[in-house]
């Protein structure tokens, strides 16, 4: 059953720049979700990976997120775990921020460890203008959009 | 499909994943063990506990690279290597434990 | 008249159409990602405050829950499922703004 063996890919040498655009809250539709798996399934591939949250993906990242009483699964927590994905990018656009009365400090706390730097951890989250994402959208490759 | 467990009926998939969660219990992964042909040991529940807390933290069952380093991490390199978990779970440590863990599929796991 | 709003705001028109619509003595129930629309610091917060004067808003409180989110604007009512039951019962008739 060579399906079950677990398998490494080599991908030396294409390495592309992704970016997974998250524009939609996150329990009303699945699209978020849907985004989070695709990230965490590309992560396998050692691709440049940064994901954006911009509109009311921002909301996506809102901690204290309690799904008991609407029986749904709860993954906002999984968030956390992207840096063990080494994905070390997560760009949130400051404007949509400010439209919602969020600040950073509303946001579930991302990290990574650096491995030019010790392994120390890091913060993932960045927030950014509207107009830095901009020149980071134009610098990829590929960008999927949810 | 499904596992009989004390007399109990607990549903799984196709490739034996609990459809349930909650099911799970420790005379659940010690049937499903001797379904995958697994000798338990305490390395080998060394690895199901964490995957147990992994899921617990995360909601997500780690793919296997990541669960190699995690495990690295708390147990000391002799342990998080590819090679150590692969003799303990021959069918894959990400795939195989999580099985018995009760978790899903992994995540980026393909 | 109940009218239930299930989507955000900032993403579709169906919150302030409602507003438009929603006379005297009727209700608004804010679920799913609708809940937003009941939130402080928001461009919204105002014409919340300004339609609470003639209509009931209400937001369900296991959505809000879900998102993370409890800065509710004052005047706006949580409720919980038995709350939206009581809704659909003491108002006739309900219009989903899908």
């Amino acid at each position: 059953m060579s399906d079950d063996i677990e398998t490494e890919f080599e991908t030396e040498g294409v390495e592309k720049k992704f970016m997974f655009l998250n524009r939609k809250a996150p329990y009303g539709t699945i699209y978020a979700l849907e985004m989070l798996e695709t990230v965490l399934i590309s992560a396998a591939f050692d691709q440049d990976v940064s994901l954006v949250f911009m509109d009311d993906g921002v909301y996506q990242l809102k901690k204290g997120c309690d799904t008991k009483s609407v029986n749904m699964k709860n993954f906002s927590s999984t968030y956390k775990a992207l840096g063990d994905y080494d994905i070390q990018k997560l760009y949130v656009e400051r404007e949509s921020l400010e439209a919602r009365g969020l600040t950073v400090d509303d946001l579930t706390e991302v990290v990574y460890e650096d491995e030019d730097d010790d392994w120390a951890e890091k913060p993932a989250i960045r927030v950014v203008s509207r107009d830095e994402i901009a020149v980071l959208m134009e610098e990829q490759d590929v960008v999927i959009s949810a | 499909m499904s596992y009989e467990v004390n007399g109990k009926t607990i549903e799984c998939d196709e490739e034996g994943y609990l459809e349930d969660i909650g099911e799970w219990s420790l005379d659940v992964a010690k049937i499903i063990a001797k379904d995958e042909n697994l000798d338990m040991t305490d390395e080998h529940w060394e690895v199901i506990d964490y995957l147990r807390e992994y899921y617990d933290e995360y909601q997500i069952a780690p793919a296997v690279r990541v669960l190699v380093k995690a495990i690295k991490k708390k147990f000391g390199p002799e342990k998080g290597n590819n090679k150590y978990l692969y003799e303990l779970f021959p069918y894959g440590p990400a795939k195989q434990a999580c099985k018995i863990a009760g978790l899903p599929k992994p995540t980026g796991c393909v | 008249m109940l009218h239930l709003v299930n989507k955000s705001p900032f993403e579709r028109q169906a919150f302030e159409s409602c507003l438009g619509v929603a006379r005297k003595g009727s209700a608004i129930l804010l679920i799913e990602d609708g809940v937003y629309a009941a939130l402080k610091n928001t461009p919204f917060e105002a014409k919340v405050t300004e339609a609470i004067k003639d209509v009931k808003i209400c937001v369900l409180g296991p959505d809000l829950e879900a998102r993370g989110v409890d800065q509710v604007i004052e005047g706006v009512e949580v409720v919980d499922y038995g709350g939206f039951v009581d809704l659909t019962t003491e108002h006739n008739p309900v219009q989903s703004w899908l």
